[in-house]
């Protein structure tokens, strides 16, 4: 049909609509557009040059050529609480079910760089991940897990090198060699600014730091996934679809600024970049969503970084479903969130994802929460039928008119970032923020005039809803006995399987060496100075500290 | 009550999780109150002393890591500690129900969970300060 008939036949198709909806009205607060046509689309000579195929630039329909149809992505769960011990017993338990990679939570001292035993640590040890204080709690958590066979990845920022440094030597340790270690880091300090609120350093250091670890990365770890370049947390922090991945490639664009003014070469590092989306409740969004952000890195890199590697431009992702939008009512009813979640990061085309638990809204989750959420996974994989073919949504007039819209809303983003002079000025002025903040105001507003319906939150409610039982309960004991063995590891006394105590005059001398690194220039990488400290059994906190005093803290400035 | 209500909204911790926090800072402002914003890794020293300099009516803490059993009586203590008496103090974030009547028992005033309404946090607010 040509475009003239399908105009005039358009038309007659709204005239009959004005009929209809005089007598049925329709449902209020929805989006503007009821149907979408050949119309809403560009025609096939677009196709070549923004769709393609997979595995081929620009990748709007995935990164690897046969997708699913090969193996599945990776299903990591997203693990770690109390103490290593404990830790470890869960990863061992998800690995015998099926699980297929390892994803570390760590507790929020240690995310930030302090010991447990830190006054500013009470509290908060051992709650929302797992403590790791030094070497001897690594060599704990990752016991009886061959790092030679399994990719771990680890939620870390601020400190990413220190753990990092941590995986390696306990690699070490097992007789598996850097070079064969998979996994990924976080890494990703802008959106820490920006959204998470896990910084340490001010930015110029920290991107010192990240672009160190690519540099030695690339030379050392050459599998190793060297950052997360992370929407997620931005999503949750209340952004729009198109803010998530704008403000995150926005970010990405620093990162890779940054490596080439260290005088890296672009196709040396940009291979090893991963992102990070947030599964939304939106369906057909999130997987336009998907589409459009492989679309634009692609561009980015092609014509603005000039990668030559079909690697270099490639935006592989991990993916995990929407922790805000659990709701502590009416728990069970998340399962069925996750699962649509879970059907529009596989329809998107994620290389790895993490599926929440119904309970996590109210606490982390238990074992059973855990099982049901993996086995969403298993269950969109094998029974769903969509991994069977490779992006099945391409050519929905919807699904492509939204893909082409959400990539221009955050060209357009990108832009305006570009003029004030990048992600890291964009952070520093507020701006990123401020979006994000109206986003997650309007959101909330929208919900509580209910313009937007959640399910048992502000309609479906049920006014005798009991409390849920059996909710996963950190005890406070765990901050007591960490502070305990950590003590006696200051203490130069032996624990877990050391045969003698750490020697604190060579912790000292590696913490002096590592001081006189970081007032070097950027030349100068940190990250064998810190492996150095770490193999002493050298603290985080300690380690953390020596950079503290050179590096000095960020100051976040807040506006409403 | 011709002066306005003067609420701290404060983050004790570690947590860096503040869209709640800025929601309801920014619902409490629209709602006619003065709001201060503490921003995010405040010892409970920092916030009840922020509580005084402020002259606040309201000390709002927003806790998502877990840590309220041990961080929200703290500031309770402290604020009293310095003296504020009068002051009203609430708390909300990730908080099982189990959790909640210790809390209300080392003084605070409510506890808000997730879903809540942010109306319904201005009419606590609204029926219960002491201004």
């Amino acid at each position: 049909m040509s475009n003239e008939k399908i105009q005039a036949e358009l038309a007659k198709y709204e005239a009959n609509v004005e009929k209809a909806v005089a007598k049925f009205p329709e449902r209020k607060y929805l989006p503007e557009k009821r149907i979408y046509t050949p119309l809403d689309v560009k025609g096939d000579e677009a196709y070549a040059e923004e769709i393609g195929f997979p595995g081929q630039y620009p990748f709007t329909r995935g990164v690897q050529p046969t997708m699913y149809r090969g193996r599945f992505w990776t299903m990591r769960m997203y693990a770690g609480f109390s103490t290593a011990k404990a830790s470890n017993e869960r990863y061992r338990y998800l690995i015998a079910n099926g699980g297929t990679g390892l994803s570390c939570a760590f507790d929020l001292p240690t995310q930030i760089g302090y010991d447990s035993d830190d006054p500013i640590s009470e509290g908060e040890v051992g709650k929302v991940g797992v403590a790791i204080d030094s070497l001897a709690d690594m060599e704990v958590l990752f016991d009886q897990i061959d790092l030679g066979k399994v990719s771990t990845s680890m939620t870390i920022n601020a400190p990413a090198s220190v753990l990092l440094a941590m995986y390696i030597a306990v690699a070490e340790e097992q007789g598996v060699p850097a070079d064969q270690l998979r996994g990924t880091i976080q890494n990703d300090i802008l959106k820490e600014y920006a959204a998470r609120g896990t910084y340490i350093f001010p930015p110029k250091p920290s991107m010192r730091i990240i672009t160190n670890i690519f540099e030695y990365c690339s030379k050392n770890v050459p599998k190793w996934n060297t950052i997360s370049i992370s929407g997620y947390h931005i999503r949750e922090a209340g952004s729009t679809a198109a803010q998530e991945i704008a403000f995150t490639i926005a970010d990405g664009i620093a990162y890779v600024d940054a490596a080439i003014k260290a005088g890296m070469n672009v196709d040396d590092f940009a291979g090893r970049l991963s992102f990070f989306w947030n599964a939304h409740n939106n369906v057909l969004e999130e997987v336009a969503k998907f589409r459009a952000s492989r679309r634009l890195w692609a561009n980015i890199m092609k014509n603005r970084f000039h990668a030559q590697k079909p690697k270099s431009m490639m935006l592989r992702v991990h993916t995990q479903t929407a922790g805000s939008m659990l709701t502590a009512q009416q728990p069970n009813n998340n399962i069925v969130r996750v699962a649509l979640q879970t059907a529009a990061a596989v329809m998107g085309g994620t290389q790895s994802l993490h599926t929440n638990s119904r309970d996590e809204a109210l606490a982390l989750p238990t074992q059973e929460s855990v099982t049901i959420a993996l086995r969403t996974q298993q269950i969109v994989a094998n029974e769903s039928g969509l991994a069977d073919v490779i992006d099945p949504l391409a050519g929905s007039y919807y699904v492509e008119a939204m893909t082409d819209r959400i990539y221009n809303e955050a060209a357009e983003y990108i832009k305006k970032i570009d003029e004030m002079g990048g992600a890291v000025e964009a952070i520093e002025k507020g701006y990123i923020q401020k979006e994000i903040q109206d986003s997650a105001y309007k959101w909330q507003m929208d919900v509580e005039n209910k313009r937007r319906i959640i399910v048992g939150v502000n309609e479906y409610i049920d006014e005798n809803e009991e409390p849920p039982k059996g909710l996963l309960k950190i005890d406070a004991s765990v901050g007591v006995e960490q502070c305990k063995k950590l003590a006696d590891l200051k203490a130069g006394k032996p624990i877990n399987k050391m045969t003698k105590g750490r020697d604190n005059d060579a912790v000292k001398a590696a913490l002096a060496e590592l001081k006189d690194a970081c007032k070097k220039d950027e030349s100068e990488n940190l990250m064998p100075h810190i492996l150095k400290a770490v193999k002493t059994y050298a603290t985080l906190g300690e380690i953390c500290g020596v950079m503290r005093e050179v590096f000095g803290e960020y100051e976040a400035h807040v506006s409403l | 009550m011709d002066k306005k209500v003067r609420v701290l909204v404060a983050k004790p911790g570690l947590d860096g999780h503040d869209r709640g926090a800025k929601v309801v800072a920014r619902a409490l402002r629209d709602a006619g109150f003065e709001v201060v914003y503490t921003g995010l890794r405040q010892t409970p020293e920092q916030i009840a002393e922020a509580a005084l300099q402020e002259d606040v009516n309201v000390v709002a803490m927003s806790i998502l890591s877990g840590a309220h059993p041990h961080l929200f009586p703290k500031v309770v203590n402290l604020v009293r500690e310095k003296g504020m008496k009068d002051v009203l103090i609430i708390g909300g974030g990730v908080i099982p129900e189990g959790d909640i009547p210790a809390l209300k028992e080392a003084g605070v005033a409510e506890v808000f969970t997730p879903g809540t309404p942010t109306s319904d946090v201005v009419e606590f607010i609204k029926a219960n300060v002491k201004a």
